[in-house]
């Protein structure tokens, strides 16, 4: 079935089953790779996506949930400003280890401080304790975020 | 990211420059990027790669090219995988080479070992926290080589003695800085001259460093947090299928039903095949894939593992345990100096098997043609994945064509090519390139997992509570006897006793011997930290329940057998001061400590936890000492520090992986917990500055930790954990 998605300010055709998660066909049938898989449960946030601002786990979306929803990737993130600010504490602060977690950890971060511009330690805790990173990189996501919002 | 966008520039002009290369001097090695656009190295997309070898004008060695254009091309020797080893060996390099961080573009190395053996291991591994010790003087070597000879065809050139002229960031000057040519339009005079033997050209002495040393940045920041940096998983080839895989779940087992048609009637589904150990359904994508996968309704034959279970493991281990082993450490007389001991202490400890988890889930690219076969992975063993696929397929050494990745977390998992024999048999099947990716069930269930050790501990003391005798018994699977059999020695796997045979204390008669025992049904492989991560636990452990036994503080008790150890005596003295060792602190809150040196590195910690009364534990404050001797970059050991040591610490409290008939019993994040930002501790780094030899740092607060956090339980409840992980429910108050 074609479905007309909206993907960082583009339409792209796709002919797939409606069932098929958007993290695959992001991947796979548009070759936008920085979504990453890690889980495919929702456990691990590595393929967090935005749906019209709001961060959501591409692995459990079918793609024919997503309907007129604009969809923002890691690719254009840094076309908010808070993507962006995220993006350069994350350069500033040297969060990243090997890297795979990041594109989610990005996400779920600017989600964070689009709805919340100075976030709390709990914040911060409930709004990233969905994001798995098994390099370690926690403290320095922390501070990141911190340092994005300038708190 | 401007540094990414220059690099990306400077690869353009390096395939254009490529050409005119082809045509002169001796190809050495080669990555050849087709096309007139291409990417920064670590994202030029697979299939713009066509070989594996690099190329430049002035390639000196193995490590260096530089073209006419002005490209600096750096090629690392070792993978990376979170590490900071790209920008640690860049620095090596560069601060001989005299060029920027900013200047250089970074190829992975392909598998060859002449060039690129890691002098540590053996092989041309990443692994063993031993990149920076394996290379330290290798790349300084290579980059001095480098600027010598770009300096010698600058004052050649000029008519000039050399020893007036200077290089600083790609470019010769003269004596009076009036004259300068850049490394580019030195390359080809520089290529034509003799190579000088490496061994012999003159090094920077330490305070004439600029950047070794330094904070400098990470040279693979910029593509990682905008979703251009590329790992295997991310391989992309024109016709390329991908496959969902189903794995025998009991090791042995073969595929007894499956239902192809129901497979192949899912939209997007081409192929199912079926090699009796494996299940893959190849699609147009993964999402169809895995569809198809579910579609297929798989029974399995379980065949001989189909009852191998956790207990059965255990009680075969403590059976085994009991009859001596190979020796690898007998001084004095452990025996009779624990039967003439004022007071004996006897522990058994025992640790988990574990699974890696690394983030990015196994996967591999194959294109296996008749006359070639080339591999997109990302792998810490190049060599070794070359060699096995060269068996595998009876194709030549050089028809093997391996394209290393960045790696999404390797912690040793990588280490091993099963996930791509698996891919390449699969592929046999296939035509056209094939993406087997690898679902997180089948990641955590077909992990090759760190061992389960059954270790047996006893000591004696003498009247003042010193200890006169040691033994300690290691039995548990030998990942070396199957990895590499030349480094077991007469029985003696040296891995399996490391920071065991030679603990950091004064013991007088001590005893230390390893019992190889097998578990059925199950495959183990090196986990991040290897050895030490085991045997620190319980040396640092047992050391706390001998001060314990002799009443003695526990950090006292270790600085009184650390007089003949003054670097260990150091980072333990530094993180107890750091830590406020000896400050009173609330009920149920306590400090626990630990020591070890491992990897060429000393390294103590001190962790402060509470434990509820429902025996829950928090971590709140991990302080950690560390002397790595002359190091490379100050943030990336704190980054390392902080980062390895969750990973240990999530071990401890959380890991573990069991069987039940034949199979394992966890499955993803939701039974095989990974620590979570809620949960995580500050880790603070205090680093000792020296001059000695380089040691190892992305595994030493792995190994380190577990026993400085079950020592503070013991400090906070009174109950030692003997047994990983951490058992919440036997820490209850009870009160």
């Amino acid at each position: 079935m074609a479905f007309t998605l909206k993907i960082n300010g583009t339409p792209h055709e796709v002919d797939v089953d409606g069932d098929i998660a958007l993290l695959w066909v992001l991947r796979d049938v548009l070759g936008m790779t920085g979504t990453k898989f890690g889980c495919g449960q929702s456990l691990c946030g590595a393929c967090t996506v935005h749906l019209d601002g709001q961060p959501v786990r591409s692995c459990q979306t079918p793609v024919d949930s997503v309907g007129e929803s604009a969809i923002t990737t890691i690719e254009a993130i840094g076309q908010s400003p808070q993507g962006a600010a995220v993006q350069k504490a994350w350069l500033d602060l040297e969060v990243v280890q090997c890297g795979y977690c990041q594109s989610g950890q990005i996400m779920s971060a600017t989600a964070l401080l689009r709805d919340t511009p100075k976030p709390t330690d709990g914040d911060i805790d409930a709004a990233m304790s969905g994001n798995v990173c098994r390099c370690g990189t926690y403290q320095r996501i922390r501070a990141a975020i911190k340092h994005a919002a300038g708190v | 990211m401007d540094g990414l966008i220059l690099r990306e520039q400077i690869a353009d002009e390096a395939a254009v420059s490529r050409r005119t290369f082809l045509q002169g001097t001796g190809l050495l090695l080669g990555f050849v990027l087709t096309g007139a656009r291409t990417q920064s190295v670590f994202a030029a997309p697979a299939s713009q790669v066509l070989d594996n070898e690099v190329t430049g004008t002035f390639a000196p060695n193995g490590f260096i090219r530089i073209n006419p254009a002005g490209a600096v091309i750096l090629v690392m020797p070792m993978i990376e995988m979170g590490q900071g080893v790209y920008t640690s060996l860049s620095m090596l390099l560069a601060e001989e080479l005299e060029v920027g961080l900013d200047q250089i573009q970074l190829q992975h190395a392909p598998p060859n070992h002449a060039l690129y053996v890691n002098s540590i291991i053996g092989i041309q591994n990443t692994g063993g926290s031993a990149s920076v010790r394996a290379f330290w003087t290798p790349l300084r070597q290579a980059g001095a080589v480098g600027r010598n000879l770009l300096i010698a065809a600058a004052a050649k050139r000029w008519s000039v003695d050399p020893a007036t002229c200077r290089a600083k960031d790609g470019v010769v000057f003269n004596a009076s800085g009036s004259k300068q040519l850049s490394y580019g339009e030195l390359a080809e005079a520089a290529a034509k001259l003799p190579v000088p033997d490496a061994a012999k050209v003159k090094l920077k002495d330490l305070k004439d460093f600029t950047l070794i040393g330094t904070r400098a940045k990470r040279v693979d920041s910029a593509i990682k947090v905008d979703g251009r940096a590329l790992y295997g998983i991310d391989a992309r080839l024109p016709g390329m299928r991908v496959a969902a895989v189903a794995i025998s779940p009991v090791l042995g087992g073969k595929a007894k039903t499956v239902d192809e048609k129901a497979a192949r009637a899912v939209k997007g589904v081409r192929q199912v095949v079926n090699i009796g150990e494996v299940v893959a359904v190849v699609a147009d994508h993964t999402g169809a894939a895995k569809k198809g996968l579910e579609a297929a309704v798989i029974t399995w034959d379980d065949g001989p593992n189909g009852k191998v279970s956790n207990a059965d493991i255990v009680k075969h281990l403590e059976e085994e345990s009991k009859r001596p082993g190979v020796v690898a450490r007998n001084d004095g007389d452990a025996q009779n100096a624990l039967a003439a001991a004022a007071q004996r202490v006897d522990a058994i400890y025992q640790v988990p098997f574990l699974a890696h988890a690394a983030m990015e889930p196994m996967n591999c690219t194959v294109h296996l043609r008749k006359e070639r076969c080339d591999i997109w992975v990302g792998t810490q063993a190049p060599t070794i994945t070359q060699s096995q696929v060269a068996e595998l397929t009876g194709l030549p050494m050089d028809a093997i064509k391996i394209h290393n990745h960045l790696i999404g977390g390797g912690f040793g998992r990588r280490l091993e090519a099963d996930g791509t024999i698996l891919a390449v048999k699969i592929a046999k099947h296939v035509d056209g390139p094939l993406k087997v990716i690898w679902s997180r069930e089948e990641d955590i269930q077909h992990d090759m997992y760190r061992p389960y050790y059954l270790d047996r501990m006893s000591a004696g003391l003498d009247a003042t509570g010193k200890p006169v005798a040691w033994t300690h018994r290691i039995a548990g699977s030998s990942v070396m006897a199957r990895y590499y059999p030349p480094y077991v020695k007469d029985g003696l796997d040296p891995d399996a006793v490391e920071a065991a045979a030679e603990p950091p204390y004064a013991l007088p008669n001590i005893h230390v011997d390893y019992v190889q025992v097998e578990p059925p049904g199950v495959r183990t492989s090196w986990w991040r930290g290897v050895g030490p991560t085991h045997n620190v636990f319980v040396v640092e452990s047992f050391i706390d329940e001998l001060a314990h036994a002799a009443r003695q503080d526990p950090v006292a008790y270790r600085k009184g057998l650390l007089g003949h150890n003054p670097r260990a005596l150091a980072v333990l003295s530094l993180a107890a001061e750091k830590a406020g060792w000896g400050s009173s602190l609330p009920a149920r809150h306590g400090r626990g400590v630990s020591v070890q040196f491992a990897y060429g590195s000393y390294t103590s910690q001190v962790a402060e936890v509470e434990v509820a009364a429902d025996g829950s534990v928090k971590v709140k404050r991990i302080v950690c000492a560390i002397d790595c001797g002359m190091y490379v970059n100050p943030d990336t050991i704190e980054a390392q520090v902080q980062g390895g040591t969750l990973f240990g610490l999530t071990a401890a409290l959380h890991g573990s992986i069991t069987f039940k008939d034949g199979r394992v019993e966890q499955s993803n994040f939701h039974d095989y917990l990974p620590m979570r930002i809620d949960e995580v501790p500050v880790v603070e780094t205090h680093l000792i500055k020296n001059a000695e030899a380089p040691g190892g740092i992305g595994e030493a607060p792995t190994a380190i930790v577990s026993a400085a956090v079950t020592n503070a339980i013991f400090a906070a409840t009174g109950k030692r954990v003997r047994s990983l992980p951490v058992d919440t429910a036997s820490l209850r108050s009870s009160s």
